[in-house]
């Protein structure tokens, strides 16, 4: 089954390319996947230990290379992500004009490798996985984008490239970590030898920082931010959705699966950098974000803004904040999918996204208008969406961290500045929402159609999700708290 | 194990749920399905009442072992179940009203909707046991204000009223979400029956436990409008007059007055806090009170003296007595309900011209109106028998024991309450009519009038023992002085009869005081200050983003990127799809030489 959710849109990718009918094909394997991670998540046992689904072929036992997979919650969640996003990425690819096949393989690739990584159990292949969900980005940034769509490519491709190249050699300093009799890719192995004590605690610091900054890169963290709201403005829609949605999830993902298990000391040793470059993300990019004058650029910011939540939980090193990151990550996916969707539709009906010349367009596009509001909301943590639930157990996690009620640690510093980004990020999008879409149009004159009601069903898809895990966060809790417990016994 | 309870919650959601995604195209569907879901939320609410003891399983929300745990379950007793009958039994009256108010409305199915959510949220609040889904429920409340605010979205000043209630509400929010975590950071809960037994932990350090008191509180300063977050009650008035009376008068502003209560147990630990909490409502009342008697907006008006009044309760908080404020919040809820809804019947009527000074008159033409209207008016300024002189004589008499010059402002406030309400009314009903909308005025339809004059009754024997002691505890101070009532007799008919001789008979208001006519100048302050604490940083961020940190990245990255460019130029490739596989190519490589030799 996880062969089958790790590989049909990578197969679908490639019979695209071959001939076979791009959307047809796209969709039914986007759907083929989901319904198959639907299918894992709600089959995986709670209770039980461990990775599950484990699937293992042996490559090479002189280089102990295996291609292994397997999942616990936190890569099932991630896994479902990838499928939800997928299947309504692929939904709202319109009318592509050239090179329909490959804009359709791309997508499928960005999805493909990102499933792939977050199902894999072997460096080498969480690696590489990644490696090729990135380069689909680039071209479809490069091909298939608007306004200064090579500038914005060549940007987020030494970006990333860069990102990609520091995580390398932090991967390359946690391998040589281990002695050389226990050494492998296996992340099984690593784990077992970080829990023996394996590591040196120096050793665990450097590496900790390596990653930190190659993760951080490609999760934008401040200061390596900046390619981020640039791409997603020239990104085309789909791309941005599975971009921000799914792909930029990897270096969380990273950040939880490796440097939080394997180097806890590393990370107790940085954490108050981590905290004050999470909160720049917060607080700084927050104000950043309010003087954007452009609804794309809005979003690419506001998306750079949410990281910071999840470094928080994170940051937080106890079940509950890392639990709530791991939602938070979902949640994100789904909301800022949903909000680039929309804003992709809005792009090819009206002639500017500047504020300025908006107005008034949920007279004339009330489906969009709703829609857009739903994610709004989402973002900003309205209760009922699963961003306020992950929201909560990330600021109760980072407020637990170090509490003492005679005089507040830098935690529960943290965890106020994180608060108050709560009633920034309502500033920006309320006011984003009402420039947009309330008040009265710039040119009534001008019928701007309504976006096709069959885009009704990816919207629902991605607000059912986010509901569906705001009301019942325990569905979720349950599967990925275990994961956790593992890593806090284990290392501490 | 009753399933009751749920239902009294559930059925304004399904309503809403059904309305969404069914019916939204058939407006009077959607407004039968909603009135009959607050009906059977009603009538659950009723049962609730009436059964002494109900258990009821909770869910699990939340939960993670040692660390949090969330659950989604009720707290029954006499002060929420009184509130449950108060908020289900007026809401369904303002349905029933909005049937006939909104009956040609485009937006017809979405405000049925919104309504059915907010029934559901206020609901919510209403049962909570425990911080957590009091606060779920308090946003979700927020969230329905909002939208409803903004139901004519086109209209600019509707759209921005919407959002400044929105984000004045955050504001208060973040200090009410870190007062919860301090509680639950020092007790290690937020279920209230769970924090109890625990409350040492938190009363034992006095300061700890003002501060926490003090951001709670700033969760009721948001919801309940109170100085200096009440900025935006009086711009709420931009939604339709049904919202403005059941929202923003009878119920969701009064949570903040329930939570207070609610958690009486924490709040009415710290005598520091409850300081603060009390002058806070004295100048929330005096000052609303004041700006009420320059106002020319029959809504607003209205607005204003919900802040006033919400300041009377926040002040009885303060003065620890929870059962006064509930007793003024039951009152209140009746007789401000019925005045939104008797000047909703005005508007109508006159083609929604809002301003008192092209009104006159009206009480011959509408007069079932005029006389709910006075009712409502004489309950609101405390003219005995009716529900507003009981409910306000307790706080007067609380204040008069517990502080005096806090018992001084209160009396001014009742002053300056008849005289801004005697002259609205004198304004509005009596006189010539002064435009020709007001000439050719007419009764509204009989769905509207109905709970005008079901309000009307309740407005009338609501503060009676009889009456009010089945709901809640009638508050009695003992050693209350004799003279009290007689002092804010005579306050209320100094105030009445000094309004009535200005505004007899006048053609526009004789006077005009700058000062109080642009409501102590908040809106041009907050402006500057948001412009200082949050435009300009803002700017400068977004400066240094662009200028210096992309900059100075791009040009550290630009080495890099020449040497690559450079490499690449040598292989003569064009294009960036050869880059990026020769990018993937040389990784894989990388990988493979320094792991594997």
């Amino acid at each position: 089954m996880l062969l089958l959710v790790t590989f049909a849109p990578i197969v679908a990718a490639v019979l695209i390319m071959l001939g076979l009918p791009a959307r047809t094909t796209a969709l039914a394997a986007s759907a083929l996947t989901l319904l198959t991670s639907v299918l894992l998540f709600f089959g995986f046992d709670s209770i039980a230990p461990g990775f599950q689904f484990v699937f293992t072929i042996p490559i090479s036992t002189e280089l102990r290379l295996n291609f292994a997979l397997g999942v616990d919650g936190l890569s099932l969640l991630m896994i479902l992500l990838g499928a939800i996003v997928l299947l309504a990425a692929v939904w709202f690819t319109g009318e592509i004009e050239h090179h329909e096949n490959a804009f359709y393989a791309c997508l499928l690739l960005i999805a493909g490798g990102a499933i792939g990584a977050f199902a894999s159990l072997n460096l080498f292949f969480f690696y590489a996985f990644h490696e090729l969900a990135l380069i689909p980005t680039f071209l479809l940034i490069g091909i298939w984008g608007t306004g200064n769509r090579r500038a914005a490519a060549w940007k987020v491709t030494i970006y990333l490239a860069l990102g990609s190249v520091i995580l390398l050699v932090g991967l390359i300093m946690l391998y040589r970590a281990v002695p050389s009799s226990a050494r492998s890719l296996d992340l099984r192995v690593l784990q077992a030898a970080a829990s023996a004590g394996q590591i040196a605690p120096a050793m665990q610091s450097s590496i900790y920082l390596v990653l930190l900054i190659g993760f951080g890169t490609l999760i934008s963290l401040v200061p390596f931010h900046t390619w981020a709201p640039e791409a997603y403005a020239s990104a085309p829609a789909p791309a941005a959705m599975l971009h921000a949605g799914v792909l930029k999830k990897f270096g969380l993902y990273g950040l939880l699966r490796l440097a939080l298990p394997l180097l806890p000391d590393g990370a107790r040793h940085w954490s108050g950098l981590l905290l004050v470059l999470l909160l720049a993300n917060i607080i700084y990019i927050g104000l950043v974000t309010i003087a954007q004058r452009r609804l794309d650029w809005m979003l690419g910011y506001s998306s750079v803004m949410h990281m910071g939540y999840i470094f928080l939980g994170i940051a937080s090193a106890n079940i509950l904040g890392t639990t709530g990151a791991a939602i938070l990550m979902f949640a994100h996916g789904l909301s800022i999918a949903l909000l680039f969707a929309i804003t992709g539709e809005i792009r090819k009906r009206v002639p500017s996204l500047d504020f300025d010349a908006m107005g008034g367009l949920a007279k004339q596009m009330p489906l969009a208008a709703f829609a857009f509001g739903l994610g709004v909301f989402a973002a900003i943590g309205l209760p009922g969406f699963s961003n306020f639930a992950a929201e909560i157990m990330v600021v109760f996690g980072a407020f637990r961290n170090g509490f003492n009620y005679q005089h507040f640690h830098i935690f529960q510093w943290a965890a106020f500045l994180a608060l108050w980004g709560v009633v920034i990020s309502a500033v920006y999008m309320l006011r984003a929402y009402r420039r947009a879409f309330f008040g009265s149009s710039p040119e009534p004159e001008v019928v701007v159609a309504d976006i096709r009601s069959g885009f009704r069903f990816p919207i629902a898809l991605l607000v059912a999700a986010s509901i569906l895990f705001g009301f019942f966060p325990q569905i979720a809790v349950q599967r990925i708290a275990p994961a956790f417990r593992n890593y806090f016994t284990a290392s501490q | 194990m009753s399933v009751i309870p749920w239902l009294v919650l559930l059925a304004p959601l399904a309503g809403a749920a059904i309305i969404a995604l069914v019916t939204r195209r058939t407006h009077s569907l959607s407004a039968f399905i909603s009135v009959v879901t607050v009906l059977i939320s009603f009538v659950c609410s009723c049962i609730v009442f009436a059964k002494p003891e109900i258990s009821v399983t909770e869910i699990p929300w939340i939960e993670i072992h040692g660390f949090l745990r969330v659950p989604i379950g009720f707290t029954l007793d006499s002060l929420s179940k009184t509130m449950l009958v108060l908020v289900s039994g007026v809401g369904a009256l303002i349905h029933i009203y909005s049937l006939g108010y909104m009956r040609d409305d485009p937006g017809n199915s979405r405000y049925f909707a919104s309504l059915s959510l907010f029934m559901f949220s206020m609901l919510g609040i209403v049962l909570a046991n425990n911080f957590v889904m009091m606060f779920i429920f308090w946003e979700l409340v927020g969230l329905c204000s909002y939208l409803l605010i903004g139901h004519w979205f086109e209209r600019d000043s509707a759209a921005a009223a919407a959002k400044k209630a929105f984000i004045t509400n955050r504001i208060g929010d973040f200090g009410f979400m870190l007062g919860i975590l301090m509680v639950w950071g020092a007790t290690g809960s937020v279920v209230f029956d769970d924090i109890i037994p625990q409350l040492w932990r938190v009363t034992s350090n006095p300061t700890f436990l003002t501060i926490c008191v003090l951001l709670i509180f700033c969760g009721a300063v948001g919801k309940s409008a109170q100085f200096p977050l009440h900025v935006w009650l009086p711009d709420a008035m931009e939604g339709p007059t049904p919202i403005s009376a059941l929202i923003h008068a009878a119920t969701m502003v009064a949570a903040g007055v329930y939570m207070l209560v609610r958690v009486g147990f924490l709040v009415q630990a710290s005598p520091d806090a409850l300081g603060v909490i009390a002058w806070i409502g004295t100048i929330t009342a005096v000052m609303a009170a004041l700006i009420a008697t320059q106002q020319d907006d029959i809504k607003r008006i209205l607005a204003y003296s919900t802040l006033s009044q919400l300041g009377y309760m926040i002040m009885a908080v303060g003065l620890a007595s929870g059962e006064a404020a509930m007793f003024h919040l039951f009152t209140h809820a009746f007789f401000k309900a019925l005045l939104f809804l008797g000047a909703g019947s005005v508007l109508v009527a006159l083609h929604h011209e809002q301003d008192i000074w092209k009104m006159g008159g009206q009480g011959r033409n509408l007069f079932l109106t005029f006389i709910t209207f006075g009712v409502g008016m004489l309950a609101l300024i405390g003219c005995p028998p009716f529900a507003g002189f009981f409910s306000k004589d307790a706080i007067l008499s609380l204040a008069y024991n517990r502080n005096p010059t806090i018992f001084a402002l209160a009396l001014l406030t009742a002053f300056l309450t008849a005289f801004y309400m005697m002259r609205l009314f004198v304004v509005v009903f009596f006189g010539k009519p002064r435009s020709s909308v007001a000439r050719t005025s007419r009764e509204a339809p009989t769905s509207m009038l109905i709970p005008l004059v079901v309000l009307a009754v309740l407005a009338l024997i609501g503060g009676f023992n009889f009456f009010a002691r089945h709901f809640l505890t009638v508050p009695h101070e003992r050693d209350a002085a004799q003279f009290v009532p007689g002092l804010a007799l005579v306050a209320m008919l100094l105030g009445a009869t000094g309004a009535i001789f200005l505004y007899r008979g006048r053609e526009s208001d004789p006077f005009s005081l700058a000062i109080l006519r642009k409501k102590f100048y908040f809106d041009e302050f907050y402006r500057a200050l948001i412009n200082a604490t949050q435009e300009l940083p803002a700017r400068i961020s977004a400066f240094i983003d662009r200028w210096v940190i992309d900059a100075t990245a791009v040009r550290g990255t630009s080495g890099a990127t020449w040497s690559l460019g450079a490499l690449l130029r040598l292989m003569q490739v064009g294009n960036l799809q050869a880059y990026a596989f020769i990018f993937g190519l040389g990784i894989v490589w990388i990988i493979y030489f320094a792991l594997f030799r």
